[in-house]
């Protein structure tokens, strides 16, 4: 066998590495490199350099470290009962990779992840050291995600979160049933207990010692998680419980919902289905609301799965038609922010004009608000919407036009 | 002085580097000088510095003597990079209207400043465009002490000025060259500098571009074509700088066929090493923990569903401390930061528990600390878990753990912490304000005595009943450690 080139290792090791979701480069601490010195900067914002045709941005450089796998999880295409090609990169071609293509503004930094080899410990030691050749060898100062391996020592976890921007482990599946029916050898408390102690090693890096000097960073932009989507049963009103409760329980950043997706040399336990695009889009929405708008996981849905034809806020404004029309000059923050259409800056915008005068149907369009949505949740001194609130049509405008059944 | 000016019309032309500033100081002049924004015109030219066309420069203003918010500031240093003839006129415009209306940067809904705020948007745009879509090609030795870069990018608006501090942040040990239509930047040894703008440079290959477009190619999932989010986001204008770009044609064209071959594939057997890695053992299988001991009852507990609680928390919180502690304190359960870190007592109350066990003579390393319920109960308030109190049928399920742990250590006295502890150790959970102090009868007849939870004690919002409720808690410690002294004496 001939060893592989670093262009075919890139591709079988981003092929490897194109189901996860996340690549995020936001919310870190600042650093720059202007003291000559190192390379690289952060400045909390993220950039997407790039965009490929799945309508995804390319932020950060996603590879695996390898993806030889001893684990056999049904939905993976890494898993050991796969026959796809394997191959895995030397720490110094990671780091070449990395830096090359950063200087070349390609890429915000490295979001390394890989597949279990010999042990947790083994495989999370070896990328530990990638990150610290970057970090100490290279002085590289640009944005870091690391993939952290459920059942790694400490001593590793406490390394791998000094060096790193943000570390994740996946929770995979929804629920442990799932977990167990599917990623036999994953332990979801293990994964729990995994969140918590970042949760813990993070807080208490943000401690200030009694003396005033502060603690060594641990993980400034905060960890995240990943669970797929349609690959098992599970209904969207567990899988919003589940998030609420992994938001609650470990302060995560981001819960990351990847729709599942073909993937080469499947396993017959798991058909390959269409990846369930909108479903995934409307989860997304619904945990936005939960994050920023004040939305219980209850309230979006209580039971069943989201509705695909509307947005979860506008289903939820058409099912609690007697909380309107809000009168938008008067009432408060929380529940503007309930009326589908409004966002954050809409809302905003509104509670600082309101102060000086009165508010009226144009003002709202100039601002840029949408209100196409909104206009039958709304009442301003120009505006009422009358019967519009409590028609019952009034579903059937926003759902999209019924598809129209083919002849067969 | 007014007509004065209103006849002779002043012509401001601003340099094309140092543009915000430049028209910060001549804005702040003109108005000091009560020119009316109908009374001037703007330009940006290829000239230096700030040229006023009259024999007669608005006198300077005097420091201080003009005040704007802050937001405005913000805003103009924005809007004067946008390519739009008139945007020194339209800031200078909403400029003099703020000296009559203080307010008018609230309103979110103003024409004017809606316009304004459409070019600071476009602005913010171009600029993000710019940090995220030049590609730097290597240009010299990469052997040199400082390596060389440069790039080729096409702007829509004035971006490159404001976007220069950006790069020279983040590439500072290298040299690179941004060349753009209108201005070029030149980063040499920690310097940037400006000159007129250029053709497009023939730029070196760089083996790496080949390397990227493996990586953009590999990146793609086919089962998810999205293009109009693509366009959304990277607008085909800019493609033409972009070397990636270059396989999204191929990429669409055989999308498709891709995901249909994956789905029509046939299972395959597994490839031979499959097998012997999944009859390798994951771990050294340690020996299990005697069944008698209290490691093998933390294994045990650890596998807990005996209450629904299991299913919302984090992982059982066993009880700690020595095996054959002579004092056992029972809380009610974990609290948010038992629950994360899997041990008894390490939260606030725990911290404050330790405190007071220290003034009232009770050394904790000799302390059995354990609770009445092992997991965590709680609600979620948003991105909080708000302690719930256990109800009677989880206190009774748990009481199984809390039995053995006791027929294990053996203690000579019980401290019951709360309603919770009381109710499993002695069945009643009757006002224990009530029965604080006192000595009631536990599991196989051992003493319990009862006191309040900590917790209770953080819970008070006034302070001086804290400091009251503390020095009783002391105090009743401190009697439940003297009656364990009379026990073991005897």
């Amino acid at each position: 066998m001939t060893a592989l080139t670093l262009q075919e290792k890139l591709a079988i090791l981003s092929d490897a590495a194109r189901y996860d979701a996340s690549c995020a480069s936001s919310g870190t601490a600042k650093r720059d490199s202007r003291d000559g010195k190192g390379l690289g900067s952060t400045d909390g914002n993220g950039i997407c350099h790039s965009f490929t045709p799945d309508g995804r941005c390319v932020s950060l450089l996603k590879i695996l470290m390898t993806n030889f796998c001893i684990f056999d999880c049904a939905y993976c295409v890494n898993r050991v009962s796969s026959n796809v090609q394997r191959a895995r990169f030397t720490p110094e071609e990671v780091v070449e990779l990395t830096l090359e293509f950063y200087r070349r503004n390609y890429i915000e930094g490295l979001f390394l992840s890989s597949g279990i080899i010999k042990s947790p410990d083994d495989t999370m030691r070896d990328m530990v050291r990638i990150v610290r050749t970057l970090r100490v060898e290279h002085d590289f100062r640009g944005y870091i995600h690391l993939k952290t391996i459920p059942g790694a020592s400490p001593e590793l976890v406490a390394e791998a979160g000094l060096h790193a921007d943000r570390l994740s482990v996946n929770i995979e599946l929804p629920t442990e049933a799932s977990l167990a029916a599917f990623a036999p050898e994953k332990d979801p408390a293990e994964i729990r207990r995994h969140m918590a102690d970042l949760r813990l090693r993070k807080e208490a890096a943000s401690d200030t010692t009694l003396k005033g000097t502060p603690a060594p960073k641990f993980i400034p932009a905060g960890q995240s998680t990943q669970m797929i989507v349609g690959a098992d049963p599970t209904d969207d009103a567990t899988i919003l419980k589940q998030s609420a409760r992994l938001y609650g329980s470990y302060g995560l950043k981001r819960v990351y919902y990847s729709a599942f997706s073909p993937i080469p040399d499947a396993t017959a336990k798991l058909p390959l289905v269409q990846p369930p695009l909108l479903r995934e889009h409307r989860l997304y929405q619904a945990d936005w609301l939960m994050r920023f708008y004040e939305f219980a996981p209850e309230e979006i849905a209580s039971q069943g799965n989201l509705d695909l034809d509307l947005d979860p806020k506008l289903a939820w404004a058409l099912q609690h038609r007697d909380r309107f029309p809000v009168d938008v000059q008067r009432a408060d923050r929380e529940m503007l922010l309930r009326v589908p259409g409004f966002g954050t800056k809409s809302v905003d915008r509104i509670l600082r004009t309101r102060r000086h005068r009165t508010l009226r149907y144009d003002d709202l369009l100039r601002m840029g608000t949408t209100l196409k949505k909104a206009r039958p949740f709304i009442a301003l001194t120009d505006w009422s919407p009358g019967a519009l609130t409590d028609h019952k049509d009034l579903r059937a405008r926003f759902a999209p036009e019924p598809r129209q059944l083919s002849l067969f | 002085m007014r007509e004065q000016y209103m006849n002779s019309m002043p012509h401001v032309t601003l340099p094309k580097v140092g543009t915000a500033e430049a028209w910060r100081e001549a804005a702040r002049a003109c108005l000091s000088a009560r020119i009316p924004p109908e009374g001037i015109t703007w330009s940006r030219g290829p000239t230096e510095a700030v040229l006023f066309t009259e024999d007669e420069a608005p006198p300077a203003a005097k420091v201080g003597a003009i005040r704007v918010p802050e937001s405005f500031v913000h805003l103009a240093s924005q809007v004067v990079w946008h390519s739009h003839p008139e945007r020194f006129a339209r800031l200078y415009a909403v400029l003099w209207r703020l000296r009559t209306e203080p307010q008018l940067m609230q309103d979110a809904a103003d024409r004017d400043l809606v316009a304004l705020r459409q070019m600071e948007r476009a602005v913010h745009r171009d600029l993000h465009k710019l940090k995220a879509f030049v590609r730097f090609r290597e240009v010299g030795e990469r052997a040199a002490s400082r390596r060389k870069f440069a790039a080729w990018f096409e702007p829509a608006h004035h971006t490159l000025e404001p976007a220069a501090p950006f790069f020279a942040r983040r590439f500072a040990d290298m040299d690179w060259l941004i060349a753009t239509p209108d201005l070029v930047a030149r980063f040499e040894d920690g310097v940037v500098t400006f000159e007129e703008g250029a053709e497009r440079p023939d730029l070196p290959d760089d083996a790496a571009e080949d390397l990227w477009l493996t990586y953009f190619r590999h990146i793609f999932n086919p089962a998810r074509v999205k293009v109009d989010r693509m366009l959304a986001e990277m607008p085909k204008k800019y493609w033409k700088n972009l070397p990636e770009t270059a396989a999204i044609p191929d990429l669409l064209q055989t999308a498709e066929s891709r995901v249909r071959a994956m789905a029509e594939a046939a299972p395959t057997r597994a490839p031979f090493y499959a097998k012997a890695i999944a009859a390798r053992p994951k771990q050294p299988a340690a020996p299990p923990p005697d069944s008698g001991s209290l490691a093998g009852l933390r294994a045990e507990e650890a596998a807990c569903t005996r209450c629904p609680l299991f299913s919302e928390a984090t992982q059982v919180v066993p009880g700690e401390g020595p095996p054959d502690a002579p004092l056992m304190l029972v809380g009610e359960q974990p609290g948010d930061q038992e629950d994360l870190a899997g041990r008894p007592f390490v939260g606030p109350a725990g911290q404050l528990l330790d405190d007071i066990m220290v003034q009232a003579g009770i050394d904790r390393r000799r302390v059995f600390l354990t609770n009445a319920v092992k997991h965590f109960k709680y609600t979620l308030k948003g991105r909080h878990r708000l302690h719930q109190s256990p109800n009677g049928s989880e206190i009774s399920a748990c009481q199984w753990w809390l039995r053995q742990e006791i027929d294990l250590v053996k203690p000579r006295l019980l401290v019951a912490l709360g309603a919770s502890a009381a109710e499993s150790l002695t069945g009643s959970r009757d006002g224990i304000l009530k029965r604080r102090g006192q000595i009631e009868d536990g599991p196989e007849g051992l003493p319990v005595f009862l006191t309040v939870h900590p917790s209770f004690l953080l819970r008070l919002p006034d302070p001086v009943a804290r400091e009251m409720e503390t020095e009783r808690f002391r105090d009743d410690l401190a009697a439940a450690r003297e009656h364990l002294e009379r026990l073991l004496a005897a």
